[in-house]
């Protein structure tokens, strides 16, 4: 495991960019959560102090409300990283109950599934959940990663389904079903095991999604709930119009480049894992 | 073998009939039984705002929602199939009276178009980058390209069409920032008149490029990879050694080649700029699909917010079957 680990690493700094992506990613959680502890959340209003520009007092200047918006990003991540990391498990571990089980089972049931999730496909994501979010009160965080979760199986249910189909005709497989280990023992410890990278790999892009969706829904403001969060200071940089003014284009900026950031982070590592994971990708 | 060929997209027919049959069921039944009864709320709505009777607040949900209430539910269900077929989605419930079917062949050709032409500007610019950077790959234009593809595709559309409001209109003031908001200035009418088409160009062109640059990065990567694999095929060898212009072989035989695979992704992207298009219409109040699907989300009005759901599924749907017929079209290999 040490050994493994210390491959790991040694892969890791080869890819240069892959490497900043990891090391802006835990950047990115230790600001989210563990700052919070030591630096309070601004939420008193001072009417004299809005849209200051920044100061030492106020490194990204102040909001609509005169609030400090470090604070406010510094708080910001938690909800938007905790939801992207449910929706995430919720969304992979479907997949993968779904997927081995299709790819194993075959005939009518794989037929049901694989065609279940060729329609969710088809229908556009992103209205979809606008239309549900009509219905569905998504007052909490876990509330929002249950629905994107939800529906955000089935492209990489279809990843590991091919990847069960493949593995299923290997000799190691063969060699556990002659030994009688049954399917929950081959499943388990025979496959899912070597399909490792695939699951991590969906569980990244997995969580990419699910960030853009929940930002999206509450930039069109489909989630009442109130707390701190990027997308939310987005939701009241556009709505109160201080992107229209020079003064104010820190609080619009700010959450927008974390959530930039955030996003290229997770898809440079999850680049940087596909070249770990597959030997043949690694240069030189 | 020509049957084959018919028997393929005849299932791809056949499976897209489906996908809609579904869409279409489940927004019925969406609206009918989530915990918030849109039709319940709206009879009970009319009831104590407008003091009616129970029996006219039914009467008149049912002809807003073109459902007959006193039926039973495997009826009512048929009465809307019928009624879809023949092109009636209700009536909307705030802007009483008109018709779903009207209001939104007012607002589906802003969205065609500026889709439709991000898609292909979009696709055709991103498989030319693509394929330049992997003729010079290794080199300096290659990095930058490829780092600027991979930034760019990492970040939210919408995202990236707030960041052309600030950088456009309110820093740089390039574009006026009434270009950014709206599909038309007031006062122009829709017609055939250069005026019209200036004005509506002016205005879609942020939404455009906001469009493209979000989806051109994907295109350039994958290009350049298609690219490369092409390069070392042994037709490619092959191709050189006849003598064959540079031009014949870029153009034909690799460019060709490389681009084939994409066609699959084409589909994919079209969901996913029209379900982008949600919030990126609502960002620069162009006044699309998906501008009124949030609007009726927000609004509450639901046979609104069904209809639209429905033709933006379908349409979806259906490019993604054209895009199939090109796909089959343009590769002798799937019709064997």
């Amino acid at each position: 495991m040490k050994e493994g680990l210390k491959i790991f690493l040694r892969q890791l700094l080869r890819n240069k960019v892959g490497f900043a992506g990891f090391v802006i990613l835990i950047l990115i959680i230790f600001m989210s959560f563990v700052l919070p502890i030591f630096i309070p959340l601004d939420t008193k209003v001072k009417i004299n102090e809005i849209y200051q520009p920044p100061s030492l007092k106020h490194p990204l200047g102040t909001d609509f409300q005169g609030r400090d918006i470090l604070s406010q990003i510094i708080h910001g991540g938690k909800d938007v990283i905790i939801v992207a990391v449910f929706a995430g498990v919720i969304g992979t571990t479907i997949a993968v109950s779904l997927g081995a089980l299709s790819g194993f089972a075959g005939g009518k049931t794989d037929m049901v599934i694989t065609s279940l999730a060729d329609i969710l496909l088809t229908i556009p994501h992103f209205p979809l959940l606008a239309v549900l979010a009509a219905f569905i009160r998504l007052s909490s965080p876990i509330g929002l990663a249950l629905l994107l979760g939800l529906l955000s199986w089935p492209g990489a249910m279809r990843a590991i389904r091919a990847q069960v189909l493949s593995l299923k005709e290997r000799d190691f497989v063969e060699a556990a079903r002659v030994l009688n280990l049954g399917t929950f023992h081959i499943i388990f410890k025979e496959i899912i095991p070597n399909m490792m990278n695939y699951i991590v790999m969906n569980f990244i892009f997995t969580m990419r999604s699910a960030v853009y969706s929940q930002v999206g829904l509450i930039i069109l403001g489909f989630v009442p709930y109130s707390s701190h969060n990027w997308g939310i200071m987005i939701y009241y940089a556009w709505t109160r119009g201080a992107i229209f003014y020079k003064n104010s284009v820190l609080y619009l900026l700010a959450p927008i480049s974390m959530i930039a950031l955030f996003q290229w982070s997770l898809v440079s590592f999850a680049r940087a894992l596909e070249g770990i994971f597959n030997p043949r990708l690694r240069e030189g | 073998m020509r049957k084959i060929f018919t028997h393929y997209l005849f299932k791809r027919f056949l499976r897209m009939i489906f996908v809609i049959y579904v869409v279409v069921t489940f927004t019925f039944f969406l609206i009918r039984f989530m915990p918030s009864n849109p039709v319940e709320i709206y009879i009970e709505n009319l009831m104590s705002n407008y003091s009616m009777s129970y029996e006219d607040a039914r009467n008149m949900a049912s002809s807003l929602f073109s459902i007959d209430l006193d039926t039973p539910l495997w009826k009512q269900y048929l009465i809307y199939l019928k009624n879809l077929l023949r092109g009636d989605l209700g009536k909307s419930i705030l802007s009483s009276n008109i018709p779903v079917a009207e209001m939104i062949s007012g607002f589906i050709p802003w969205t065609i178009f500026s889709v439709g032409a991000s898609l292909i500007i979009s696709f055709f610019l991103g498989i030319s980058l693509g394929m330049m950077m992997a003729y010079r790959r290794g080199g300096i234009l290659d990095h930058c390209m490829t780092t600027f593809a991979s930034i760019v595709s990492a970040i939210p559309s919408y995202l990236i069409g707030l960041l052309l409001i600030v950088l456009l209109g309110v820093q740089l003031k390039i574009v006026p920032l009434s270009y950014m908001r709206g599909s038309i200035s007031p006062g122009v009418k829709p017609g055939f008149n250069l005026k019209f088409f200036l004005d509506a160009l002016a205005h879609a062109a942020v939404p455009i490029t906001t469009y493209v640059i979000s989806t051109v990065g994907g295109w350039m990567l994958s290009m350049k990879g298609n690219t490369l694999n092409v390069l070392g095929e042994d037709y490619i060898t092959v191709a050189r050694a006849r003598g064959l212009k540079d031009r014949t072989i870029t153009f034909k035989y690799v460019g060709k080649n490389a681009m084939l695979p994409l066609m699959t992704s084409l589909a994919i992207s079209i969901g996913f700029i029209f379900g982008g298009s949600v919030i990126i219409e609502n960002i620069f109040v162009y006044k699309g699909m998906g501008w009124l699907l949030a609007q009726s989300i927000n609004s509450r009005d639901y046979t609104v917010m069904q209809g639209v759901f429905l033709i933006i599924t379908v349409s979806v749907v259906l490019a993604n079957f054209i895009a199939e017929l090109l796909y089959v079209k343009l590769d002798p290999r799937i019709r064997r």
